[in-house]
């Protein structure tokens, strides 16, 4: 059928795309006419089954030695709760986001993942400075400080770092045109002579898979897939370094969902846009992004390359929400997955439990958890882990792992006998020794190449 | 339990030996100002007792529409409903407001998505369960309706029930807002649930907790459960028997785990490619359907699937266009149904798509 | 609750005292001072500026505006003595002045109008409720046939009528000319009620009807919103019979805005229904203030106002007190 018509005037037959390989691949050129699939249009030829499967994508692959384009540090946000009352006190803080710290490659993308009320929303939020955090840093593009820029200095680099919504429906001005959403920021920020913004608008519309000639239409006139790639085009027009893409596809119908994704893996192979990935959807998730963060309660628990955290999690958390996720898989084998059941709500974050903030809901919880808190611990080549009795499902250790690291004994007390480990927190990144908590020392690469140990000292 | 229920026509349900809903060629349609939506076209299913039907779709596929004509909940008035639901053998098309009231909430009980919305936002949760028995139990004492909300309030997991009763749902976490819906709906024992997207706003290890209730509530009470839902992921791990909808039709019906291993049309595939999936082989490629659901106003001719399928070249004679497939058994056994002009599915599916979106599983196939 | 009440309380005193100091400062650096305009009438018109010099001592216009607002303010507190030709009159705590005109106290005339207009402001408002609540009801019930639309347009074709009109007319032909009604005017309740019943019966039905127009399609807004809400569904799927879903469910969750509404129009109402008190000859307080105003009498001015931004301000509170009853998930704070 493709071959009949062509789905759009100056769009080629899409055999093309047939090479819109897989993102790391260089030679690779993703055909970001491509709006014969997403169908901008209801009358548009539908390709073959092997030309789609062309344009899927397969998962993104992670590039280790790509440089952080952000990179935050201990990032607090509290948010005050007031005292009802004529005079309104200041009674206690929301925790929302409680010392994070992690980075986003340039290019690639982290995602984070959690339930909600964990943090991850707010997050987003600070990094695009919709809320001044508290404390922390969030150094982008290796120099400026994002937490600590005042408005005006945070004017130019917001088109450096740009958001996409999720809702697709509140997040467009209806009483504007597309041409205007779009068009806005260019005019703003001076991207593109004013006799240019409309061509401009008008060459992201078609990047984004939308009719360019619909620059005049309202959002209402939309679909919900159609919106979020308006959003998508409102963003890209600033050409970000990063984006915080916050739930972009959780409002969307199932299969419009894969259209969008499709569409973000493109547009960050093309224009090498770093992504904050931030969803509910594991799935999604680990389809998205080589590296992702497990969240809970305004604490990042366990942060690991794909293959690491969703086939050999270390933290419980990680492993109840893995386990919980239906899988289309089992109807194979029928009846329900097995499962780390978590009992119970997440706790309120003005109040977080002492120690470990997911003790209060851990099976595996004992002791220490009450009195010390985790750290998030380098556990891996690229895998940290906040849980004192990390290790894989079915192979959680019985006693704390943590205790050599933090020089403590079995109960969590201070061991004086024991000297603390000089394993510190490596920051935002990884570093190139770390933990093995099988053998309860400190392992890594050593410039050769080769991995060395240290043993602990007692 | 101790509460004693009539229902009319369970006897003559259970001597005729027939599933306890049966749906038979059922059309919905509304009439708008643009004209005649065609909700629901010719759909037949059927749920036992203790079974669970899965039904999936995307929005506007007609399977929220559907179910909500097995409790007659659509306004006489604005909507035209042909064919025949019969539930406990009772004929449900065509019944007075004041027959249909006994039924709903007794025979059969809806959960519905967004218990947020679902739920009177002035009412105390428990005023809304007692509310809920009194309907069907008026010789009850309110004390009685009470004990019997705490009672449920209990049973689906709420701790302290007999002070969380009195509770706005406002105060309620989400997934217990979910869990005092359950229990509405389970108040006065009904033999069938009908569950419209239950988990959709809520997190994944909410989720799981609110699927194991439905489960444990059906082998305690040998209900029929009908699950709808767009996640193919829920289907899987709940439902005996899977119906795909698209456009108000009905487009593929089989067990759950015939028709998920060895789907048969291109839909149910387009659905399985473009949902990533927690356990799959990274090389495996998210393949979206293009375009957008189709008009109701105005269905496509022909299948109406046709103009999103990239499967359409495999048939001969643009008869996708021109001819709406029957839905009829395919390669794969009288239990498997698809509406299809593809000759042989089973095999493309094997050779051709799952190649690409898990090539993980093409031995094992 | 209380310290949010204590709170508004606090808010509302300020603004009050902020209008009254603006009406101060209006009459003070107006175009023509109420000195001029009494002088010119009390002397036929022939005022000259000895006379007026005279009239703006006695009325303290030749002081500071802040000195006499400060002087009015005190009166307000603790009373005053004012000075009237030769004589001294006291004036009692609240003492909102002398009537320029009357050179009588104005809180004793104001205590004999205010009867006047509550009556007619709760008499009219009953009627626009239940008109307005229960024709919408019944028209969103019935939304998209041929009463509701019919409804609809009647409501629409009322409200562009200017109501000035609305009243004069229904004055005019149903006590003039065809004397379906007897004369309006207003006898106080406690003197003869039958009286009082028949001279406030026309302004009622006129105010209340037309108000009630706007009220019909409002309550119908609301009920056709909140009859599509996701918990009617549900209650309706719980079997509860429609009369119990319209009335219980969908009914509670509507008046919350028109309650809301209700309550600050039922305010102004009680701040003065100017054209019905003129228009069907009532002594309230709403014709007072537009007399007064005509002949500059500042302390009746001053009056009025203030009382009608104390009502417009205690109307405020309650209706947010009477929201956060009628809606369990608004807390006060």
């Amino acid at each position: 059928m493709s071959d009949a018509k062509t789905p759009h005037e100056g769009a080629e037959p899409s055999v093309r795309g047939a090479t819109a390989g897989t993102p790391q691949d260089p030679t690779a050129e993703p055909d970001l006419h491509s709006s014969d699939v997403p169908g901008a249009g209801t009358d548009e030829p539908v390709l073959t089954f092997e030309e789609a499967a062309a344009h899927g994508h397969t998962a993104t692959v992670l590039d280790p030695d790509a440089t952080p384009v952000l990179e935050v540090e201990n990032l607090r946000m509290y948010f005050p709760v007031k005292s009802s009352g004529l005079i309104r006190r200041t009674v206690g803080h929301v925790q929302a986001v409680d010392g994070i710290s992690f980075q986003v490659p340039r290019g690639g993308a982290l995602g984070l993942v959690g339930e909600s009320g964990c943090g991850k929303s707010t997050t987003g939020r600070l990094i695009t400075r919709l809320y001044d955090p508290t404390s922390g840093s969030m150094r982008f593009d290796g120099e400026t400080d994002l937490a600590t820029v005042s408005r005006r200095q945070m004017k130019p680099l917001r088109r450096d770092i740009q958001m996409i919504f999720q809702d697709p429906y509140s997040s467009l001005n209806p009483r504007h045109t597309v041409g205007t959403i779009v068009g806005t920021p260019l005019r703003v920020h001076n991207m593109v002579p004013k006799n240019q913004v409309l061509k401009r608008v008008q060459e992201l519309l078609e990047v984004v898979g939308l009719n360019p000639e619909h620059y005049n239409r309202y959002p209402n006139e939309f679909s919900g897939g159609q919106r979020q790639r308006i959003g998508i085009a409102r963003a890209l027009a600033l050409q970000p370094k990063l984006m915080v893409a916050d739930e972009p596809v959780s409002a969307l119908d199932v299969s419009i969902q894969a259209q969008v994704i499709n569409l973000l893996q493109d547009l960050q192979a093309e224009f090498n846009i770093a992504f904050l990935f931030i969803a509910h959807d594991l799935a999604v998730v680990r389809h998205f992004c080589p590296e992702i963060a497990v969240m809970y309660l305004g604490k990042i628990v366990e942060v690991a390359d794909r293959e690491t955290l969703y086939q050999r999690p270390f933290h419980p958390y990680t492993q109840a929400l893995l386990s919980a996720v239906p899988d289309v898989k089992q109807a194979a084998i029928g009846g329900r997955r097995e499962r780390l059941r978590l009992e119970g709500d997440v706790p309120s974050p003005i109040n977080p439990p002492s120690g470990c903030r997911f003790r209060t809901r851990c099976p595996f919880a004992q002791e220490i958890c009450a009195k010390v808190e985790p750290p998030l611990m380098q556990v891996g080549p690229r895998h940290k882990v906040a849980c004192h009795f990390a290790g894989e499902l079915g192979d959680h250790p019985d006693h704390p792992v943590t205790a050599p690291l933090l020089g403590l004994d079995q109960a969590g007390s201070p061991d004086p006998a024991a000297t603390p480990l000089a394993q510190a927190d490596p920051g935002p990144g990884f570093a190139d020794t770390w933990f093995d908590i099988k053998r309860g020392q400190m392992t890594g690469r050593t410039s050769a190449g080769t991995v060395g140990t240290t043993t602990p000292g007692s | 339990m101790t509460v004693q229920h009539t229902m009319p026509g369970n006897a003559a349900a259970a001597g005729s030996g027939e599933p306890y809903l049966v749906v038979e060629n059922l059309t919905v349609r509304f009439p708008t100002a643009d004209g005649l939506v065609q909700a629901v076209t010719d759909l037949s299913y059927s749920v036992e007792l203790g079974q669970t039907l899965g039904i999936v779709g995307e929005s506007g596929s007609g399977k929220s529409v559907s179910s909500m004509a097995v409790l007659g909940l659509h306004d006489a008035k604005s909507s035209r409903i042909e064919g025949s639901i019969r539930l406990g053998g009772t004929e449900v098309v065509g019944l007075s407001e004041a027959k249909l009231r006994p039924l709903r909430g007794n025979a059969a009980a809806m959960i519905f998505q967004d218990a947020l919305a679902a739920l009177h936002p002035f009412y105390k949760v428990g005023s809304q369960l007692t509310e809920a028995y009194l309907a069907h139990h008026p010789q009850a004492s309110k004390k009685d309706a009470r004990r019997r909300a705490i009672e449920m309030l209990d049973r689906v997991g709420i701790p302290q029930p007999d002070r969380r009763v009195d509770d706005f749902p406002h105060q309620f976490s989400g997934g217990m807002r979910q869990r005092a819906m359950i229990a509405m709906g389970l108040i006065n024992d009904p033999k069938l649930i009908i569950a419209d997207e239950p988990t959709t706003a809520l997190d994944v290890t909410v989720q799981a907790q609110i699927l194991d209730l439905l489960q444990d509530l059906q082998r305690e009470f040998n209900s029929a459960i009908i699950i709808i839902t767009h996640d193919l992921g829920v289907i899987a791990e709940m439902a005996d028997d899977v119906l795909v909808m698209y456009g108000g039709r009905a487009v593929e019906y089989g067990a759950t785990k015939e028709l998920l291993t060895h789907p048969e049309m291109p839909y149910t595939w387009g659905l399985l490619s473009s949902v990533p999936d927690v356990t799959a082989d990274t090389g495996g490629r998210l393949i979206p359907i293009p375009g957008n659901p189709p008009s109701l106003l105005r269905p496509p001719k022909g299948c109406p699937f046709h103009p999103r399928c990239a499967h359409v070249d495999k048939v001969p004679a643009n008869l996708c266009s021109t001819e709406l497939p029957e839905l009829l058994p395919g390669s794969r056994g009288a239990d498997h149904l698809k509406r299809c002009h593809l000759a042989d599915p089973d095999a493309i599916y094997r050779d051709q798509v799952l190649p690409e979106i898990a090539p993980d599983l093409v031995e094992e196939s | 609750m209380f310290a949010y009440i204590v709170k508004r309380l606090l808010a509302g005193f300020l603004v009050v005292t902020l209008i009254s100091m603006m009406v101060y400062a209006l009459f003070w650096y107006g175009p023509r001072s109420p000195a001029q305009e009494l002088c010119r009438r009390e002397s036929n018109n022939r005022c000259t500026p000895e006379k007026l010099e005279r009239y703006e001592e006695a009325l303290g216009y030749n002081n500071s505006v802040t000195s006499e607002y400060g002087k009015w303010a005190k009166g307000l507190v603790a009373g005053r003595d004012i000075t009237v030709g030769a004589s001294v009159i006291h004036c009692e705590a609240p003492c909102l002045g002398l009537s320029y005109r009357t050179r009588q106290p104005v809180f004793e005339e104001m205590k004999t109008r205010l009867p006047a207009t509550i009556s007619l402001a709760v008499g009219a408002a009953s009627i626009t409720l239940t008109i307005g609540v229960t024709v919408g009801v019944l028209a969103a019930r019935r939304r998209g046939t041929f009463a509701d639309k019919a409804l609809v347009s009647t409501t629409l074709f009322m409200s562009s009528i200017p109501y000035y009109l609305f009243a004069l007319l229904s004055m005019l032909y149903l006590t003039i000319v065809y004397d379906v009604f007897p004369q309006t005017g207003y006898t106080p309740l406690t003197d003869n009620p039958g009286a009082w019943f028949t001279g406030l019966l026309l302004p009622w039905l006129a105010l209340g009807f037309y108000n009630s127009t706007s009220y019909t399609r409002f309550s119908r807004g609301a009920m056709v919103e909140s009859l599509s809400e996701d918990y009617i569904r549900t209650a309706r799927a719980k079997g509860l019979t429609s009369r119990v879903v319209v009335m219980r469910h969908a009914l509670r969750a509507a008046l919350v805005p028109v309650v809301t509404i209700f309550g600050i129009d039922f305010a102004f109402l009680l701040a003065g229904t100017i054209f019905t008190e003129k228009i069907f000859d009532i002594q309230g307080i709403g014709r007072w203030g537009l007399d007064a105003t005509l002949i500059k009498d500042l302390p009746v001015v001053q009056a009025t106002v203030l009382f009608g931004s104390i009502i417009i301000v205690v109307a405020n509170i309650i209706v947010d007190i009477i929201y956060s009853i009628l809606d369990p998930r608004v807390r006060l704070s």
